[in-house]
């Protein structure tokens, strides 16, 4: 049964927008994929409004989330104190390697082969698929969809539906290759049972579970694994060790705050009132190690800052995502990074500003997210923000810089404008062919605007003023 | 009340009947209405592609412009809010800050402020109403689809006075049409298909006219459907409320 | 200095000026019917939900759908036949359960879902390992909202504790909702009238 082991390198040279060119070639397959993640974003509105303090329930999420960034520090160490009280080893990762690193030693120490992972982001942020591949350990992702991204040797395209830019005959192709289902069958049905009794001999077989964690509770020092399939739970309930990988951010003060955080996250992943499963890990199993990894790869850092702390209250629910027109019709691949749509957008450059300086510019900034983020987080507004910080680093070409000034210049001086003006649309009449040809990105699937023969100022002026 | 009519740069240069039907409404309406002509641009493009450190003197110009009104009305949502959200001045910063409180989208001014019962108005067309994302998110011009929460809208409270006009449905009351300022041509394929997507929600529901409180997001949308050679007309929300009289 | 006090020394420096923690704003208005809205929660999730008045009528459901011969794992005492711990030891040996029968503490109106902890379950990896799950809780035993049901778990020392809402299930591919991916591929949630 191999295994794709190439894994796509998230370090290509093209940006967002010549990957959303490329996607936008085929556009039944943009109308399908925008069209699936709109019907998402509409059962997210459906089991919203089944919630009468919907509302209410965002805005106390978001100040309990606030509440966390602002005691990080004690909430951390509580939290530390607490598990290590139920027997739960915790260790402490600055980078994104040193997580790597510290899994690795857990699983080397034990003599394992081949672990089961469950869904975690962080761990996808962390490349740590690749990083234990090249040591030699085998990890098989046991989510369906990230299993299927996984044999196809690509990154999940989304945080919650990592395979939701593949079709159902695409995925049968691919199990047939890898799992020997028959040839042409298509049937999510038969495929998932396929799947099930794949998995499941590595369910059996593997001793060490690695899974993410979506809420760490400081006052108890449990931790909640939230999945659909079970296969969090199954992974490790049969396991002899179970390492459990998170951001600093991902804890909450207090058990009950569950009450808020766990009626809003399915709601706006997937419009499910609840996943299947919501597990609450607060001891490990007689005989099983456990342990928890906290990471900081950066979270620190942007803690400092008011204009982009708040991404840090992110519980990785991916409505975001649902609802941003350009991420349905661009694809999660087109964002380069383990995190896609608004919320990576804004999560990415903080970590590399010279890769990801496209991401921001990769909106309108119409402030859907904002508005679906059940924490509140506010996504457009560090868009914007981050704009100004990647032109003030000098991450913007040469000549938009010099157009901008030009501009700016312009618009200061009403003189200059009126004639600028006019300019433009003299040339507009009488040389079109001067701005409506391929080198003028609006004219490549759009006509200009009619040219009228005066300016309003121009018409004010003759119509108003020599009264 | 001292009234003064700012006019977004791409509406005084390239729509200026959009301009005209503003000045003409608001007239009709009994205001006495200035148009100080030295005017030019909110600032939004140069702010929006991360350049808002250059727009100091654009702000300043603003400020000198607007002085001494109680109210500054704009037939543009996008920029409004631009105005109310990030006009500053290094020399003049009381005055920023209290100009931002009296600057009003056209449709807002209409309903809050002047508190219009009704409007002698005729369009006898399938009228298609496209929710600008600033205005209707920013400003609050009508509810928004994410929240949960009682509906309203300010420019089809407007729009049902007006008389003959059939106001069709849409899908999808709220996406955005992906004009975007410079996102317009940096993501030109995704752009213009969040354009034609709105079009065709709006086409299939027999639109004869889409409008909408901002012309940026009409100027895209009307390119997209002179291109397709469509029928089916752009008209700001001024123009109709300023119709047939 | 090590990671973890970098980490510590880093957070302490950058958090922003504390904010208080509120007290959360009471939940959802009081809702009557708690059972039918169960039922009806749990139905719109792949589940199924059968009232009974006594333990008698619950093997006799079951007995009606899973047969016999196959394996099944009864963790309620008030039903007989409970299985012994031995068989537990190890829980790669359940791996051809077929049904697992368990108590649960409460059931949550608004998602239909079910709590139990693991001192109920026999071993932590049978409710998920199982191929079908039925679940046993009292009918007045049913919470509105998740609000609710965290007020009464409170406290409580459990070791491991989950919200089970239906089968397992998965909508991965093309988002066609297939119910049974790893875990059971089926739950019943009996609502027993007597205690």
């Amino acid at each position: 049964m191999a295994t794709d082991t190439t894994i796509m390198n998230h370090t290509t040279t093209s940006d967002h927008a010549t990957l959303a060119d490329k996607f936008n070639l085929d556009e039944p397959r943009v109308d399908w994929h925008d069209k699936t993640l709109w019907f998402i974003r509409k059962k997210r509105d459906k089991a919203a409004a089944q919630v009468p303090d919907w509302e209410q329930l965002r805005e106390s999420a978001s100040q309990i989330k606030n509440n966390v960034l602002s005691n990080l520090h004690s909430y951390l160490l509580e939290f530390e104190k607490n598990a290590q009280k139920n027997g739960i080893t915790v260790h402490w990762a600055v980078t994104a390697k040193e997580h790597n690193q510290i899994v690795h030693s857990i699983i080397q120490e034990k003599g394992i082969a081949q672990v089961v992972k469950s869904k975690s982001m962080l761990t996808e942020e962390c490349h740590l698929n690749e990083y234990l591949l090249a040591q030699g350990i085998e990890v098989i992702d046991t989510d369906l969809g990230e299993r299927i991204v996984q044999l196809a040797g690509e990154p999940p395209s989304h945080i919650v539906l990592p395979c939701i830019h593949w079709k159902k005959e695409e995925i049968g192709e691919l199990f047939s290759r890898h799992l020997g289902t028959p040839e042409g069958n298509s049937d999510p049905q038969f495929l998932t049972t396929a799947a099930r009794i794949h998995l499941r001999q590595h369910f059996l077989s593997s001793r060490l579970a690695i899974t993410g964690v979506n809420f760490a509770v400081a006052e108890t020092g449990e931790i909640v694994v939230c999945t659909n399939e079970g296969n969090a739970d199954l992974g490790v309930q049969l396991a002899d060790v179970h390492i459990a990988c998170m951001g600093i951010e991902k804890i909450i003060p207090q058990r009950k705050h569950l009450g808020i955080f766990l009626r809003l996250l399915a709601r706006s992943a997937t419009g499910q009132p609840i996943t299947t499963y919501s597990s609450h890990f607060q001891r490990p199993r007689k005989g099983q190690e456990m342990h928890i990894v906290l990471v900081d790869n950066g979270r620190s850092e942007r803690l400092a800052s008011n204009d982009f702390r708040n991404a840090l209250k992110c519980i990785r629910c991916g409505a975001c995502m649902n609802t941003c027109p350009v991420y349905r019709r661009s694809g999660g691949h087109s964002y380069r990074y383990a995190i896609a749509g608004p919320i990576g957008a804004i999560l990415a450059p903080g970590l590399d500003m010279e890769k990801h300086a496209d991401l921001p510019f990769a909106s309108t900034l119409c402030g859907s997210c904002s508005h679906v983020c059940p924490v509140k987080i506010d996504i457009h507004d560090q868009l914007y923000k981050w704009r100004q910080v990647l032109v003030k680093n000098g991450h913007v070409s040469g000549t938009k810089k010099v157009g901008m000034k030009g501009l700016a210049f312009i618009l200061s001086h009403p003189g200059l404008y009126s004639r600028a003006g006019a300019v433009g649309r003299w040339l507009m009449k009488h040389v079109p062919g001067l701005i409506n040809n391929k080198f003028n990105p609006w004219y490549k699937q759009r006509e200009m605007p009619d040219v009228p023969k005066q300016s309003f100022t121009k018409w004010y002026q003759q119509n108003r003023i020599s009264k | 009340m001292k009234v003064a009519i700012f006019i977004p740069c791409y509406i005084n240069q390239f729509y200026p009947q959009v301009a005209i039907a503003t000045l003409e409404l608001l007239e009709k309406l009994g205001l006495t209405v200035s148009y100080p002509e030295k005017q030019t641009c909110c600032g939004q493009p140069m702010a929006n592609a991360g350049f808002e450190h250059l727009t100091g003197s654009c702000n300043n110009l603003f400020i000198e412009n607007f002085s001494g009104y109680d109210y500054i009305i704009s037939p543009s949502g996008s920029c409004v809010l631009h105005i109310k959200d990030h006009l500053h001045s290094s020399i003049k910063e009381q005055d920023a800050i209290s100009m931002r409180a009296k600057v009003y989208e056209l449709t807002e001014f209409l309903t809050d402020i002047l508190q219009v019962k009704n409007i002698t108005s005729k369009f006898y067309h399938k009228v298609g109403l496209h929710q600008s994302c600033h205005g209707q998110r920013g400003l609050k011009l009508s509810q928004m689809s994410e929240l949960v929460a009682p509906a309203f809208s300010k420019p089809e409270h407007l729009l049902r006075m007006v008389e003959g006009l059939e106001l069709v449905p849409l899908d999808r009351k709220d996406e955005c049409c992906g004009f975007g300022g410079t996102f317009c041509v940096g993501e030109e394929a995704v752009s213009v298909k969040m354009g034609k997507d709105r079009v065709a929600d709006h086409l299939q529901y027999g639109a004869e006219f889409i409008t909408a409180n901002d012309m940026s997001c009409l100027m895209h949308l009307e390119g997209i459907l002179k291109r397709q050679k469509s029928p089916t007309k752009v008209i700001h929300i001024a123009e109709i409320l300023n119709a047939g009289v | 200095m090590s990671s973890r006090e970098r980490i510590l020394e880093a957070v302490k420096k950058n958090q922003p000026n504390g904010l208080p923690l509120l007290p959360i704003a009471s939940a959802s208005p009081a809702a009557t019917d708690l059972a039918q809205k169960f039922i009806r929660a749990l139905g719109n999730i792949g589940g199924t939900a059968i009232e009974v008045e006594s333990w008698d009528e619950i093997p006799l459901y079951l007995a009606d759908r899973f047969s016999a011969k196959t394996r099944w794992v009864n963790m309620i005492p008030e039903l007989g036949n409970m299985s012994t711990a031995d068989a537990f030891e190890d829980p790669h040996v359940l791996e051809n359960v077929t049904l697992s029968i368990l108590k649960g503490h409460f059931g949550v109106a608004e998602n239909g879902a079910v709590w139990i902890t693991d001192e109920r379950m026999g071993d932590r990896a049978l409710p998920f390992i199982c191929e079908h799950l039925a679940l046993v809780i009292h009918s007045d035993d049913i919470f509105n909202t998740l609000h609710e049901a965290y007020e009464h778990i409170g406290a409580s020392p459990y070791s491991f504790g989950t919200f089970i809402a239906g089968p397992s299930k998965t909508a991965d591919i093309e988002q066609s909702l297939v119910l049974g991916a790893h875990g059971p591929k089926s739950m019943t949630v009996f609502l027993q009238r007597k205690r």
